[in-house]
């Protein structure tokens, strides 16, 4: 018996909520740094600031053991130029790096991540995680270091984009004396508990199952200093309340979630139901300033409603597989192996082109394949046993296909990007969007700090090492702000208020329920705000959006804690929709920079596309400012004169 | 033949994301533990198999199958409309996830 309803045939009645009901009860705790969200920059973030001597806590949603986007694993470890067989200098790359991923990328967290990653893996590390073949199975392998048994990823291996290399077709292209070796591949499965562990070790308060629902500003009003946070258990709703001298926001990234919902259809978007808007929501309501929130871009393989190999995205075939036709015939696209320079397939479109005309013109039969049984033995061997199986949610998907008998140096895995066509203008991604940070990762609010992909633009493709090393970079600096700060005192007012917010859906047994919901709110994103715009259609979509919130949030029940942890995430999503809807109006311009086509503003404005453009609530209003892109100045300089103490890895014995 | 029809609602879609041998499971609830999607609920019975309760939020991330101490207990069961596909290069034999 494992269903729900094969407990109810046996038992002739459904199960009893396992777990005791807590409405209304509270709990109430004080801490120096509070940390919210304990996936990989939560965790990083917890042991920093505990190595640094101070209390702290960390309010997570899910087990510390396996949540967040790296819970099951990750395997690409991006921007490590310290490494020891690096070609590049960490500075200089930083720079590469930023100025590859458009104006409005973070050269704050992409400066702190080249110049600390490599740190931070180490101390992985000594936590136990895997980051080198110490078992010796990929001998042999293109990339392997046999002296430090690092495994060099072939990834952005010739150029910092994800964009293919213009010379990637050429005889002989990316030789091994010329690549730049940034990335690493990581054995990420290992990484999450060896976190939790860590964090165990040194004393973390960790209330796990706990879903943060609102920072607390001193004097209860957004704009005041962070004083802590408030939770609800996703099991029991208990109502927590954490009182702390600061507040890390780690809750993560704003998901695709906006346009579409991951439930029912076996994985639409690359992140679970888990990733919302909280983080945004949450910084939002406090008062910090946000930017980007303007941005997003069409689906892409991944996501969305076509077919993928997992459930995080992407296709057995996104890594050095060759693809071929019915026929076997080679088709000529960009694999991510070295002989491509590790570009992410197929972001070229000439090559889409090309291959779409070819199907059309019976060049190439369909269906494709990634013709694993075409690879040299031991290529296959990494692709398959480390980069597919350590990949987010793949580990357990080669176990089963390995257990259904599938043969590497036989077969040849279905593939299905040319058979869907592109993304879709009307399902998208959110993209860039997060809070604003200066170089010591604290938002424009005082007492708060941000970390991994709540902050702006913390986009490096695989954000994990810029989560880890952005988390152990606010941890420590939180650390050192909490030294020479008072505690304060939260507003009772700001929390009975909150409370009353947080449990009004339980109060009710019918009405609208959180999916229904959800998919109203993914309908006006994807008629209003998908790829026609216009001021005309904004407003719709904010009237609609009106309208949502009068005449069914109201209605919105929850039957139990874990529906209301789900009803909680769709109104942090609704207040997402709104600000990044206000965001979008507010940028009067056609830009392919922000993927912005709008129809009442045709035209670019070069002036206007030189800046970020800023949001942040203030006396229930809506305050925009500008600030210059780039606005973070030299990078290099900037770094070294926030971290003149900086002391490198640690060391177990202190 | 059923002995009793319930009238409930339809069934969600999936609904067995994970297939668990209540042979080889012992009821430790690791799974419930880790799951981040609270896609299980312990069984009202100790000792016995976890009851899958919120079938269609599993993102099949395979957790519960890594942390699982009794190998074999746990195996996904990818939405049949997700199940990968495969070819034998040499034959051409056409093969769907089981």
């Amino acid at each position: 018996m494992a269903t729900w309803h094969e407990y109810l045939k046996a038992e002739g009645r459904p199960p009893k909520w396992p777990y005791p009901i807590r409405y209304g009860e509270e709990k109430e705790v004080e801490t120096d740094v509070l940390v919210l969200g304990g996936g990989i920059a939560g965790c990083w973030a917890a042991i920093s600031a505990a190595r640094a001597g101070v209390r702290v806590a960390i309010m997570e949603k899910a087990d510390i053991q396996r949540s967040g986007a790296g819970g099951p694993g990750c395997v690409h470890w991006c921007n490590v130029p310290k490494n020891p067989h690096s070609r590049v200098d960490p500075d200089e790359w930083a720079i590469r790096e930023m100025e590859a991923l458009g104006d409005y990328s973070n050269g704050i967290a992409i400066q702190i991540e080249c110049r600390e990653n490599y740190d931070t893996l180490l101390e992985m590390e000594q936590m136990g995680g895997k980051i080198r073949d110490t078992d010796d199975e990929f001998i042999g392998v293109e990339g392997r270091q046999d002296d430090t048994k690092f495994m060099i990823c072939p990834r952005f291996s010739a150029n910092n984009s994800i964009v293919a290399h213009k010379d990637w077709q050429k005889p002989g292209f990316n030789p091994p004396e010329t690549r730049n070796n940034t990335v690493l591949h990581v054995w990420g499965s290992t990484f999450k508990p060896a976190l939790k562990k860590e964090c165990e070790r040194l004393g973390v308060e960790m209330y796990e199952r706990f879903m943060a629902t609102c920072i607390l500003n001193e004097n209860g009003k957004p704009g005041g200093r962070a004083v802590g946070a408030t939770g609800i258990n996703t099991r029991t709703g208990e109502f927590l309340i954490i009182k702390a001298k600061a507040v890390i926001l780690c809750t993560g990234g704003p998901s695709d979630m906006l346009w579409m919902m991951d439930t029912e259809h076996g994985g639409l978007s690359f992140s679970s139901r888990n990733n919302s808007s909280a983080g945004i929501d949450l910084a939002w309501r406090a008062g910090a300033t946000l930017t980007m929130m303007e941005g997003s871009a069409p689906t892409t393989d991944g996501a969305g409603l076509g077919h993928k190999w997992y459930t995080g995205g992407g296709d057995a075939c996104y890594e050095n597989v060759p693809l071929v036709d019915a026929n076997n015939k080679v088709l000529p696209a960009p694999t991510q192996g070295w002989a491509d320079g590790g570009a992410l397939f197929p972001a070229n479109r000439d090559v889409v082109k090309r291959i779409r005309e070819g199907i059309e013109s019976g060049e190439y039969q369909l269906p494709i394949y990634g013709d694993f049984a075409g690879m040299k033995k031991e290529e296959a061997n990494a692709t398959w046993n480390l980069t597919l199986s350590e990949e987010s949610t793949t580990k357990v998907m080669v176990k089963t296909m390995n257990e259904c008998g599938f043969d590497i140096s036989k077969d040849q895995i279905m593939n299905y990007t040319y058979m869907e066509f592109q993304g879709s203008e009307q399902f998208r991604n959110v993209r860039g969007s997060g809070v604003l940070v200066d170089w010591d990762l604290k938002s424009t609010l005082d007492g708060l700090f941000v970390a991994g992909t709540s902050m702006f633009f913390a986009c490096d493709h695989t954000a994990h090492g810029l989560c880890a090393s952005t988390g152990r970079y606010a941890g420590r600096k939180a650390a050192a702000y909490v030294k020479n700060i008072e505690a304060r005192e939260p507003c009772r007012e700001q929390i009975d208020k909150e409370k009353e917010r947080v449990l009004a859906p339980v109060k009710r047994d019918s009405g609208i329920e959180w999916k229904e919901l959800h998919f109203a709110l993914n309908r006006v994103m994807q008629y209003y705000v998908g790829g026609y715009r216009s001021e005309h259609l904004f407003d719709l979509a904010l009237e609609e959006i009106r309208q949502i919130e009068e005449y069914a949030v109201p209605q919105l029940y929850a039957l139990d804690p874990h529906k209301l942890m789900r009803s909680l995430e769709d109104l942090s999503l609704i207040e997402h929709a709104k600000i990044a809807i206000q965001a979008m109006k507010e940028r009067r311009l056609t830009a392919r920079e922000l993927n912005v086509q709008r129809l009442d503003y045709p035209d670019s404005d070069p002036e206007e596309l030189k800046y970020y453009l800023l949001l942040r609530q203030e006396d229930g209003e809506t305050k925009f400012e500008r600030l210059p892109i780039r606005f973070w100045g030299n990078m290099k300089e900037e770094y070294e004169k926030h971290n003149p103490d900086y002391t490198g890895v640690y060391k177990p014995e202190n | 033949m059923a002995d009793e029809v319930y009238a409930i609602p339809n069934v969600q879609t999936p609904n067995a994301p994970v297939i668990i041998d209540s042979a080889i499971c012992t009821g430790c609830n690791t799974c419930v533990k880790i799951c981040p999607l609270d896609v299980f609920i312990p069984n009202p019975k100790q000792g016995e198999s976890p009851i899958v309760l919120h079938p269609e939020e599993c993102w099949y991330c395979g957790c519960c199958v890594m942390d699982c101490p009794a190998p074999g207990a746990i195996k996904l069961n990818y939405p049949l409309q997700l199940k990968p596909r495969w070819r034998t290069k040499a034959t051409g034999k056409f093969h769907f996830l089981r």
